[in-house]
């Protein structure tokens, strides 16, 4: 670890102000990916900003009967605050299939959004990585690549995003306020936070030096039936090979709208609007779930290591459709 | 499919935490499920481990790890380091005090692989990826760290060998195995066996490197005074552990100390010294102040040992009743090009079952990886894995119950020594646990028991391990007020040594468990062979019991001879030592008092036990532990994810020593079983020969979750010839078939046999139908 200078954020104004002027500045929260990465010397920052105790802290209602999340809570209470038990139960299974109890404690909402791969090639300083150092290759394509993305990757990075409450936010449309300098505000949707690699695997978000989250906004949740299903290597403590968050709603027999979300697939948390589509006005059948699965994978590729993950997220797909259908 | 009903058979207690021994008729403290006596200590955080170790000026080490697998260190450039901010030294092979050259790449003799010198930045031969290149010490971890990064260094890198599986050609047969043991085996003719069999077994299993990921890393304080070497470490067998550090730093064994009172797990790879050590003591030589160093979790996976990879090929002859014609268990595995190390995996076969003809092979293939280390009973633990499974396919296919399979080739005497044996207990242990289990309720045809959306199946395997013993000696001393000190260099690696060794005193001694005190992990003390191969509890135990013997021997010369003593005189031959008296034909007194009376400084004595290897009873029976492992799994029919969901252990290992470590003990390497069987892979990435998972994210062992409910079960046995105690070897007996039994049930549950370890869930998917919903 490199050391660095440290101050801790008055507002939040101010905290965007200080990483702003810096260019080598990084915000830290519960830091329980940042510090593993500065000890790494994977993230090398001089200058730490603790936004942990702004008072971001807040779940509260808003005025289209959503919820506005401030970005500091704790992985923790999100997940145990009783208005998204009942209404956005997703979200909270979501948040509970994450990381440890002891990380969830620390991990804050916006950090949870920010964090960055698990690649172990990522990781690993002596290993080619476009991500970690930009034309160095990308030694995952070629390599051990059991854990990474079939969907979205580019031949520069192949790596997962490894959030499983960013998935759920997806399929909830969440939307990311953020503060920038000068209290300049923006509302970006979840789905435009998170870039694809393409030949930049290195910029990772839309968002500007300095620019941070203050919020996620829920809105209201959409009717149908909401399940997140984590498919792992242990029963706990393991990021996904396959994650899905579906809700469904079904009148009589057809379907009147779904929203499925993806993780442990693709870069970024992935929403399957195609396979949404097809599911519309469908009857609710084995069929209909089989087709939304492969219109979910299409496009689909895998580099070997990572190839069961195709069949296995159809496979999850359409089962946690039919379990959402059961249950409406 | 069939529904069946979750949950226990009626007959099982129903009882996740239950184990039972029953009470021996002399029934004393020996055997009873007293709490660790050094339980209150470590929970409040008064058990102090190596890293906590604090003196005076201490600095701190960081160690600077090979960024290639092969090659020579062309530069290093430590200037910037230097610089850096509380930096005191920065230590590389070209200023490192000199040492011995690491020696021959095949070590000779059984005793050499533990004392060896095993020199650290003496060369700037690059031999494995990690390899430590330099050293930085400094007034905080931190900063020694940081001034690492500091480090530039350019290399010339060499092609070199990180690929098992397409060097299989490179295969040699190495002189013996890990514990002296002979290398090949053969007995009959496999080849006419095998011809003339109705029914043959040909299957080939490939287990993965793995790492043992002990709790607490490696780690030493070393400090000097004068010429003298105290070393504060995680350390299993401190002998050993001394004569090594010895050898490599040039010193007599008698100027080092090794101190290591508590440590937070071995599974072996706590045997020998690493270069934590080596490099704590060479730069706290340097520097004149006390150095620390420990390994980072990362750092464990190349610099502290692993189990190898491994390709074994099972082939098994029956005829038609399932009994067994010929057995042939060939093992190729990976070992280091620069210190040959040869896990015993097939040397169970030659005890297990009986056949006319039988062939037992072990070959290497040396790869450019640092050395393999004992990890988690070596041998058994991989070997049983794809031999228990091969027994589960000829039972299938000679349609025979698993166990009645087991049964028919169970053997009268050792089936290659041909000696009896000690106790063996298989048989009970099988039958009694398919009762506890449930077993007749297991459906044989797999893939039919479905539960809602869970394939259910049942698997079972044998268990066995060999009972070691090494020569160890124990000193006993009772003060004035009858308070009982035991000291030998013993180590508690977590197992329970301290409790068991407190309840054999105090039992022989006739004294209550508060009157002895067990101190260990002090290289000062009398040596043991320390804790490993599951020989410890017999060892130091026996050689305790002795001493405790000797000592009561001293206590009643004087009692009957002292002026002072209430005994004087009394002649009668018949003693005993209980209740805190001591008792001479009807003449008793108090032990406490009788020693304030006649011995005012107290008595001390010692006892000890020989190598089992070179008893007479040794060599005239075959000594094992045994026991039967059950499990069952679920299998989710979508996404193929494996579940567990009960396991039952039942066990004949000799006399129980304390029920309830005993029990831990066993749940621990049931719980390991599941990860071998499941989870456990270290992925070696051929281009770069570097371990690709080397962190406790990426590499999974079993956490809480997927243990689900576990009974172990002791069955009552006494190994009279096996040592005086009558206690057998019993760490290590819970992952012995452990993981087989999971992969067993997991066949059962669908149908699909994954002969490549771990048994993760893309490998069976593949092979698993949809299922309608």
């Amino acid at each position: 670890m490199q050391s660095f200078t440290y101050q801790r954020a008055e507002s939040a104004e101010q905290a965007a102000a200080a990483v702003a002027t810096r260019p080598n500045a990084r915000f830290i929260s519960g830091g329980t990916n940042l510090l593993d990465l500065m000890k790494l010397e994977i993230e090398r920052p001089a200058h730490l900003v603790d936004i942990s105790r702004l008072p971001l802290d807040r779940i509260e209602e808003t005025d289209e009967g959503g919820l506005r999340i401030g970005a500091q809570v704790r992985n923790s209470d999100l997940a145990a605050d009783p208005q998204v038990r009942s209404r956005y139960p997703m979200l909270a299974q979501a948040l509970l299939a994450g990381a440890s109890g002891q990380i969830r404690n620390k991990a804050s909402t916006a950090g949870n959004l920010l964090q960055r791969t698990r690649c172990p090639y990522f990781y690993d300083r002596n290993m080619p990585c476009n991500k970690r150092e930009q034309g160095s290759g990308c030694a995952a394509l070629q390599g051990f690549n059991r854990m990474h993305a079939v969907l979205g990757a580019s031949q520069a990075c192949i790596a997962v995003h490894p959030s499983d409450m960013a998935v759920a936010m997806s399929g909830l449309d969440a939307r990311i306020e953020t503060i920038s300098p000068e209290r300049k505000t923006r509302t970006i949707p979840i789905g435009d936070l998170h870039r694809l690699p393409d030949t930049m695997p290195d910029m990772e978000t839309v968002l500007d030096h300095g620019e941070m989250i203050a919020a996620v906004t829920l809105p209201p949740p959409p009717p149908g039936r909401q399940i997140y299903r984590k498919v792992r290597d242990r029963a706990s403590y393991a990021f996904a090979l396959v994650s899905v968050a579906a809700i469904v709603e079904k009148s009589g027999g057809r379907i009147r709208s779904a929203r499925i979300a993806m993780g442990g697939v693709a870069p970024k948390p992935w929403r399957a609007t195609a396979a949404e589509q097809r599911l519309t006005g469908a009857t609710a059948s084995d069929a209909a779930f089989t087709d939304a699965a492969e219109a979910a994978l299409a496009g689909a590729v895998g580099h070997g290591g990572n190839d069961f993950k195709i069949p296995l997220a159809k496979r999850t797909v359409r089962h946690t459709l039919a379990a959402a259908v059961e249950r409406a | 499919m069939n529904e069946t009903k979750p949950g226990l058979p009626a007959d099982s207690t129903g009882s996740a935490t239950h184990s039972r021994v029953k009470p021996r008729p002399d029934a004393g403290l020996i055997g009873r499920p007293i709490d660790r006596v050094d339980g209150p200590l470590k929970v409040t955080g008064r058990a102090t481990y190596a890293y906590e170790h604090t003196l005076d000026g201490i600095a701190y080490g960081y160690i600077l790890g090979a960024a290639i697998a092969k090659g020579r260190i062309a530069e290093i450039d430590t200037a910037e380091a230097e610089k850096a901010p509380g930096v005191f030294l920065v230590m590389t092979h070209r200023n490192a005090p000199a040492q011995p050259d690491f020696g021959a790449a095949v070590t000779p003799t059984v005793p050499e692989v533990f004392t060896r010198a095993r020199p650290a930045l003496n060369s700037d031969r690059v031999r494995y990826y990690d390899e430590p290149i330099a050293l930085v010490v400094a007034q905080t971890f931190e900063a020694a760290r940081a001034a690492a990064g500091l480090i530039r260094v350019r290399y010339d890198e060499e092609p070199g060998r990180y690929d098992f599986r397409t060097r299989i050609a490179d295969a040699y047969a190495p002189k013996r195995t890990n514990a002296g043991l002979q290398t090949d085996s053969l007995i009959g003719s496999l080849e006419s066996a095998s011809a003339a069999a109705p029914v043959k077994i040909d299957a080939t299993y490939r287990t993965p490197f793995e790492h043992h990921n002990p709790m607490e890393p490696h780690a030493t304080l070393a400090s000097w005074s004068g010429n003298e070497l105290t070393i504060h470490t995680s350390a299993q067998t401190l002998a050993n552990f001394r004569a090594g550090v010895a050898s490599t730093l040039g010193i007599a064994p008698e100027r080092v100390r090794i101190v290591s009172p508590f440590v937070g797990g071995g599974f072996g790879c706590k045997l020998i010294a690493h270069a934590d050590t080596i490099l704590a003591a060479l730069a706290a030589q340097a520097l004149q102040r006390p150095v620390k160093i420990a390994f980072t979790r990362q750092q464990m996976f190349a610099n502290a040992g692993h189990r190898a990879e491994m390709i074994q090929q099972v082939r098994l002859g029956a005829d038609n009743d399932g009994r067994l014609a010929g057995i042939s268990h060939d093992v190729w595995s990976a070992t280091s090009s620069f210190e040959e190390y040869c896990e015993q995996t097939a040397a169970f076969t030659r005890s297990l079952y009986a056949a006319p003809n039988r062939t037992t092979r072990h070959r290497l293939v040396p790869l450019d990886v640092n050395r393999g280390e004992w990890m988690r009973s070596p041998g058994e633990a991989p070997g049983m894995l794809a031999f228990e499974c091969a027994m589960d396919e000829l039972a299938e296919r000679v349609g025979l119950d698993p166990i009645e399979l087991r049964i028919r080739n169970e053997p009268a005497q050792d089936p290659e020594r041909g000696v009896p044996f000690s106790t063996r207990n298989l048989v009970a242990c099988m039958e009694e646990g398919a009762r506890r289990f449930g077993w007749q309720r297991r459906d044989p045809t797999p893939g039919r028991t479905l539960e809602g959306r869970k394939l259910i199946g049942r698997g079972m395997a044998a268990a066995i391990r060999p009972n070691y013993i090494g020569a160890a000696t124990a000193r006993v001393a009772i003060d004035r007020n009858g308070q009982v000190t035991a000291r030998l260099d013993m180590t508690d690696i977590g197992t329970g040594t301290y409790t068991i060794l407190t309840q054999i005193a105090a039992e022989n001694l006739g004294l209550p468990i508060a009157s002895v005190k067990v101190e260990l992990g002090d290289s000062r003390f009398p040596r043991t062979a320390g804790s490993g191969g599951s020989w410890g509890a017999a060892s130091a135990g026996s050689a305790l019991y002795n001493a405790c013997d000797a000592l009561k021997q001293r206590i009643l010369e004087a009692a009957r001879s002292s002026e002072a003593s209430p005994l004087r005189g009394a002649m009668a031959t018949e003693t005993g030592f209980a209740d805190g008296e001591v008792r001479v034909g009807q003449r008793s007194a108090s032990l406490a008092d009788l020693i304030r009376r006649i011995a005012p400084d107290g008595f001390e004595a010692e006892g000890s036990v020989a190598a089992g290897a070179t008893t007479a009873s040794y060599k005239a029976y075959s000594q094992h532990s045994y026991g039967a492992h059950f499990a069952e799994v679920e299998v989710d029919c979508d996404t193929s994810e494996i579940r567990m969901r009960r396991m039952l252990a039942v066990m004949a290992a000799g006399r129980i020593l304390n029920a309830k470590t005993a029990r831990s003990q066993i749940l621990g390497g049931m719980a390991w079983g599941i990860g071998a069987a499941l989870m456990e892979e270290t992925v070696l990435d051929p281009r770069y020969g570097h371990f690709v998972n080397h962190d406790l994210a990426e590499y999974h062992v079993p956490v809480n979750g997927d243990i689900a409910e576990m009974e172990v079960v002791f069955l009552e046995e006494q190994d009279d010839k096996a040592n005086p105690l009558g206690a057998k070897g019993l760490g290590e007996l819970g992952v012995c078939g452990a993981g087989a039994a999971v992969a067993n049930a997991v066949y059962n549950a669908t149908g699909v046999r994954v002969r490549e370890f771990p048994i993760t869930l893309d490998k069976v998917l593949p092979a698993l139908p949809l299922i309608a919903i």
